[in-house]
């Protein structure tokens, strides 16, 4: 089977509001698949969908061939939520040995995950004393330390140093590799090169669904920024 | 349901209140402070001492507990650490019963301190045994507890959380027989008295300290307790969704 996520006719209200308006994509398995569009275009409720904790109006989520929200698949996907989720009263190696018990994962592998993130010096502090992107990372430690098929992670990197970015990046790259599937959203354009494929939103619809050298080469720019501004007048233009 | 993990959330539980020592403290020192108060409010007559004291022992660990598993619930929420909890392969109960043992633990603990203070230093004298004052305490505790995690569903805010005390709780402090005892309210009251918990923690205290050994009346008000709480924590799960809109 090589789609992680499966996603045909989805629409979702939220407080009264359409807010996804009938999606059809694939995410294929082992890919990083990037999520992009402005604030408030839908990046969450979708990745809420497929985590399977949002009310859905229409249309099917399966995941991992299963349908989202099965409780098989709490311990196969990973979902890292866009405000920090972790206690902030615990220390950092606290929460994800508490995570990790969850998983069945030993505290050993959770301090592991400590340092993967970058976080081995500040393993004994309270997460409420961290910086921003500390406190970020200690969050998507609890989130990877599962070893989950797929990981669903809202904005992993706001707020982080470039060089952490990078690190960030470079291993999301290598679970990839090793066959996880992830899907990350955010709002930067200048972090959509280095995913393997895209997805661009706006306003509850998707935009575009390609990899970024196919972007580049329908719009006929280099840069990704550009391209999505693009893509939305000429589907402006087709709907006047 | 696992043991693993809801004793893992126990756990988690009390180190965060490790981290927090003036809780811990406050848990201890404010019950013990209150009844030394009360002892010498009625220092002339010490068998009204016996009486509001003994009663005070269990009605304070209700209380406490309430405020604490309210704040705490609403703070899982508020942080997102329940909804991250809940995409978890934990089960709802392992959740809830977590608390609800990491309570029963700090109960347990305060009803030792307060009631051996209350005992050797108080000079409270009652008929019946303090483990089972302390039995009471620790059952009253699990049932504040239960409470709080139920209401705590329905508060948007810490301001909406601190005051379901008063409209959940104080009602039952005035009817439980604590001010007028229960027989001599109006019917209708009466009839609320019964529907309410606490009513049975003070009647199973009151038990406590008239006879010696434990009565019929006690096992059935501490059953009664327990069944209480039982269902107020069925209640709490049914609040905890997985999905929301």
């Amino acid at each position: 089977m090589q789609t992680a996520i499966e996603i045909r006719g989805l629409v979702v209200d939220r407080g009264g509001r359409r807010v996804l308006r009938g999606l059809d994509f694939d995410v294929p398995r082992g890919t990083v698949t990037g999520l992009l569009g402005p604030s408030g275009s839908g990046k969450t409720t979708l990745m809420r969908c497929v985590v399977g904790v949002q009310k859905m109006v229409s249309g099917t989520v399966t995941v991992l061939g299963e349908p989202a929200g099965t409780a098989s698949l709490r311990r196969r996907v990973g979902y890292l939520t866009q405000s920090p989720s972790v206690y902030p009263d615990l220390t950092v190696r606290e929460n994800a040995r508490y995570f990790a018990s969850l998983y069945g994962v030993s505290p050993a592998d959770a301090d592991q995950t400590v340092v993967d993130v970058g976080l081995a010096d500040a393993a004994g502090q309270l997460v409420g004393n961290l910086s921003g992107g500390q406190h970020a990372r200690a969050s998507l430690a609890c989130t990877m330390l599962g070893r989950p098929e797929l990981l669903i992670l809202d904005e992993p990197t706001v707020g982080q140093d470039p060089v952490l970015r990078a690190d960030l990046w470079g291993r999301f790259h290598q679970l990839a590799d090793a066959g996880t599937t992830l899907l990350v959203s955010s709002h930067v354009m200048d972090e959509a090169g280095r995913c393997d494929r895209l997805l661009l939103m706006r306003d509850g619809d998707l935009v575009a669904d390609d990899t970024p050298a196919g972007i580049r080469a329908t719009t006929g720019t280099d840069d990704l920024e550009e391209a999505f501004l693009r893509l939305v007048l000429a589907l402006e233009g087709q709907a006047v | 349901m696992s043991i693993t993990m809801t004793l893992a959330t126990t756990a988690r539980i009390l180190r965060q209140l490790r981290h927090d020592r003036r809780t811990i403290a406050m848990i201890l020192v404010i019950p013990t402070l209150l009844l030394t108060l009360l002892r010498y409010l009625f220092d002339s007559d010490p068998r009204v001492f016996d009486r509001i004291g003994l009663i005070m022992l269990g009605v304070f660990p209700m209380v406490i507990m309430f405020l604490l598993t309210s704040v705490a619930m609403l703070r899982e929420r508020t942080s997102g650490t329940l909804e991250r909890l809940l995409t978890t392969p934990i089960h709802k109960l392992d959740i809830l019963l977590g608390y609800g043992l990491a309570f029963a633990v700090i109960s347990a603990v305060q009803a030792a301190v307060v009631s051996t203070l209350a005992y050797w230093l108080l000079g409270l004298d009652t008929r019946g045994s303090q483990w089972l004052v302390g039995v009471i305490a620790i059952g009253n505790a699990i049932l504040g507890m239960a409470l709080g995690l139920f209401v705590s569903a329905f508060a948007r805010s810490e301001f909406q959380a601190v005051q379901f005390m008063p409209a959940v709780l104080l009602p039952q402090v005035l009817v439980c027989g604590l001010f007028v005892p229960r027989e001599q309210m109006v019917g209708w009251l009466q009839a609320i008295s019964d529907v309410l918990p606490m009513s049975y923690a003070v009647q199973a205290l009151t038990e406590v300290g008239a006879h010696a050994d434990p009565t019929g009346t006690l096992w059935r008000d501490l059953a009664i307790i327990v069944g209480a709480a039982i269902v107020a924590l069925v209640a709490g799960a049914a609040t905890l969704r997985r999905r929301s809109g």
